[in-house]
């Protein structure tokens, strides 16, 4: 195979550099031969070359979809690209708990909810019921985790009011609605809450969804957010080693001020 | 029965749900709730809001339980409010709203005359939903009734003018159903919003004015196509019953309506939901109005493998109180769903034994089937398989009503060529393998069979060890989902008050004794 060129990449259809691209969408029109060429413009405005729209479906009324071809025009430089993942060294169940045996001496309280309006607790659950999630188990069944899992539909007051009673290590918000960024709102609330509490440097503050990235978190003003495909390890370890770090970090500082 | 399943313990089954569901029945029957006694006066005629955009039903029943006189009953005070003004019950409700007049200080009229006074009002709105239901069985009639499964897809995009597009469109490529799913978080108001909305997440409100746009709309695509296209909400949460009341007055055809689904996944008091989810059935009951009950959630929070004999367990409770509501068997959808993890070796057939054996245990129920959710992840090629897998399932074990998945679980409310992927998937997969099921017999001793039946054990020792302890406790003891909620937790339990002997609920008096009377049809009884 050629070689591909970072600084100018662009997608694969089945040649190097061919940047062929599917695309499906609807339009607002009856369908026909104009919605058809309606369909082909557009994605030749979107930057689309060779468009083809390969099919075109009645919706009933005023709407046709479309399945449409073309080949993309436009290319990415990946040498220039800098995206911030978690720092987390990937461990089982097994080495999370030793780790944190030995490296912590302590147990880790989480608390976790779906909060606001938010009633679709599948995410939380997988991370932290005993029973986990694709054969991996909750933080539930940790011996070295405390994890309190508050359910749906949870104000982010009662959120934070619970992780200062329970003295909380970590505070683990899922949402899946996110319908008109309502999820975007509802998160920044629970930073200014914890802010305002004064416990923002007592807890690491974790979100996750299907729509959530480590950066859309970060910029959210929490240490770490998880999108799809994660799973409670994933969570735990990065929990257990940034907990560490933080440790590190305040011993160092305390031993400076001496 | 496809399934050679020990009909001894389905017996049994039935009998331990029986007796469960007497005994949540007591708890019911000694009490009434603010949300049945905001339904009684929808009922009489008593709608809109005040000046602060709070229902009058509201207004008016708050007035009653500050005097401490919720207890007798809404309808026994508008009664004698009416008796003595003369007022209709709207005009009482605006001049009780406006301050005018003090709602619960009626207290010289005689019950006879009280209760003389509102049988005009209380005819008239019985007469509406028996029209309603009659009106439905002459569309059905007339139009063609879709053949099973019947296929269901939502719409939720939160103003209920753009779902009159979608819910359209989604009828003209084949949809039988349409479920407006509302605004996430409804089912924690404790009042039902007034008039038509256009803003809602992940749903648009459930609101009468709603109702009665989306029916209309439905209608006229259903004289279009020539089907008849049925329409679904949800009567469930802190106003399951003032739904149910909205939904028989304007034809509504289904109604999500679960026995315990509140507690459990919104931590409603169980006292409340009991007492709720009773008068709502007895409204779906007389409406024709069929219920399609919430098992799939049991499988979403747990493994699908290890807990679908909980979902039986339910489906045998959902069915017993749902009988002592006047509910027929026709109108008892109870839920069930393909969520076991794909990965799983011969997941498949443990998804079909589990489906032929609800059809099975099931046979004269409209069994609703809800589609993989909770391992669709956004890779919306499997999921579009899974989707087809799924439909597969539904046709060949005899399922009645089709929840679609849409390809999109998972990323997005669906989009309008979502929906239409769905249901063209759909119509593939049961006009290809239409008659499939009768083709089949199961090798007996086979991992079908072998299934079905491990299911329907685990499923009896579960109803044995609920009827020993009662419902409330085994709730409390987590058997459902995991999840434990006591009987005095939960939202909604300063709505539930202790009937006075004295206490009148016109409507739960008159429906049950109609709903004996019969007639040739179950759902329209003419």
């Amino acid at each position: 195979m050629p070689k591909v060129d970072l600084e100018r990449v662009r997608p694969y259809g089945d040649t190097l550099d061919d940047g062929k691209v599917q695309l499906a969408f609807s339009l607002p029109l009856r369908y026909g031969p104009e919605a058809k060429e309606a369909a082909r413009q557009l994605a030749m405005k979107m930057g689309f070359e060779d468009v083809d729209v390969v099919s075109a479906h009645d919706l009933g009324g005023p709407f046709t979809f479309f399945v449409v071809y073309g080949k993309c025009v436009h290319s990415v430089d990946v040498t220039q690209l800098h995206i911030p993942k978690v720092e987390v060294e990937q461990m089982d169940y097994f080495q999370i708990n030793d780790f944190i045996r030995d490296k912590l001496g302590r147990k880790i309280t989480v608390v976790a909810a779906c909060t606001g309006s938010d009633a679709h607790t599948v995410g939380i659950d997988a991370i932290i019921n005993m029973k986990g999630y694709a054969g991996e188990y909750g933080l539930e069944r940790y011996p070295w985790f405390r994890a309190y899992n508050l359910g749906a539909q949870v104000p982010n007051e009662t959120l934070v009011a619970r992780a200062i009673e329970t003295g909380a290590d970590a505070i683990l918000v899922s949402q899946i609605v996110t319908q008109k960024n309502v999820h975007i709102a509802n998160l920044t609330r629970l930073v200014d809450l914890v802010e305002a509490e004064g416990i923002r440097d007592d807890v690491l503050l974790i979100c996750g969804g299907p729509r959530i990235s480590h950066e859309l978190a970060l910029e959210l003003g929490f240490d770490a957010g998880f999108g799809p495909g994660t799973l409670p390890s994933h969570v735990a370890a990065y929990i257990a080693q940034e907990l560490v770090r933080k440790e590190h970090r305040t011993s160092a500082r305390l031993t400076e001020e001496r | 029965m496809k399934l050679n399943l020990d009909t001894d313990k389905i017996a049994r089954c039935r009998e331990c749900a029986s007796d469960i569901a007497d005994e949540v029945m007591k708890g019911v029957e000694r009490v009434t709730t603010t949300a049945i006694e905001r339904t009684v006066l929808r009922l009489v005629g008593v709608d809109g809001v005040d000046s602060a955009g709070v229902p009058l039903p509201n207004v008016l029943v708050d007035m009653l339980r500050e005097a401490g006189r919720l207890g007798d009953g809404a309808a026994c005070h508008m009664g004698r409010a009416v008796a003595a003004t003369g007022l209709s019950p709207q005009a009482i409700a605006d001049k009780a709203a406006a301050g005018e007049l003090d709602f619960a200080s009626f207290d010289d009229v005689e019950d006879d005359r009280a209760r003389a006074v509102l049988e005009d009002a209380i005819e008239a709105s019985l007469a509406r939903i028996e029209a309603n239901a009659a009106k439905r069985c002459e569309l059905i009639e007339k139009l063609d009734p879709g053949t099973e499964p019947l296929i269901y897809v939502i719409v939720a995009t939160g103003n209920i003018y753009e779902d009159v597009g979608q819910a359209q469109s989604a009828a003209r490529s084949g949809a039988d159903i349409i479920a407006v799913i509302r605004s996430t978080a409804q089912s924690l108001l404790d009042y039902v919003p007034y008039g038509a909305t256009t803003e809602g997440f992940g749903g648009t409100f459930a609101t009468q004015e709603n109702f009665r746009i989306m029916r209309k709309a439905l209608d006229e695509v259903s004289l279009e196509t020539g089907r008849y296209i049925r329409l679904v909400n949800y009567c469930s949460g802190l106003c399951m019953p003032e739904i149910a009341a909205m939904g028989a007055m304007e034809r509504l055809d289904m109604m999500l309506n679960d026995s315990m689904y509140g507690i459990l996944f919104r931590d409603i008091n169980m006292k409340r939901t009991f007492a709720d989810q009773h008068f709502s059935r007895m409204l779906n009951a007389y409406a024709g109005i069929t219920i399609n009950t919430g098992e799939d959630n049991y499988l979403t929070t747990s493994d699908a493998y290890e807990e679908a004999h909980i979902v039986l367990a339910s489906q045998f409770i959902n069915e017993a109180l749902a009988y002592r509501s006047g509910l027929p068997d026709e109108q008892i959808g109870l839920g069930h769903a393909f969520e076991i993890d794909p990965a799983t070796t011969n997941g498949f057939l443990y998804e079909v034994a589990q489906a032929q054996m609800a059809r099975d245990i099931f046979p004269n129920k409209p069994l609703k089937y809800m589609p993989p959710t909770k391992y669709m992840t956004g890779d919306i090629f499997k999921g579009y398989l899974m989707n087809g897998m799924f439909n597969l399932a539904g046709v060949m074990t005899g399922q009645s009503i089709q929840l679609l998945g849409m390809l999109t679980e998972a990323v997005h409310t669906p989009h309008i060529h979502d929906r239409y992927l769905a249901i063209r998937n759909a119509k593939y997969v049961f006009n290809n393998a239409r008659n499939l099921g009768e083709e089949i017999t199961f090798k007996r001793g086979g991992i079908v069979e072998s299934r079905a039946q491990q299911v329907l054990n685990e499923a009896t020792t579960t109803l044995e060890q609920v009827r020993k302890t009662g419902l409330m406790a085994a709730i409390e003891d987590g058997v459902f989902a995991g999840i434990s909620r006591t009987p005095d937790g939960g939202r909604g339990l300063d709505g539930v008050v202790e009937r006075n002997p004295e206490y009148w609920n016109p409507f739960a008096e008159e429906i049950p004794a109609r709903l004996t009377r019969g007639g040739r049809c179950s759902s329209c009884r003419k």
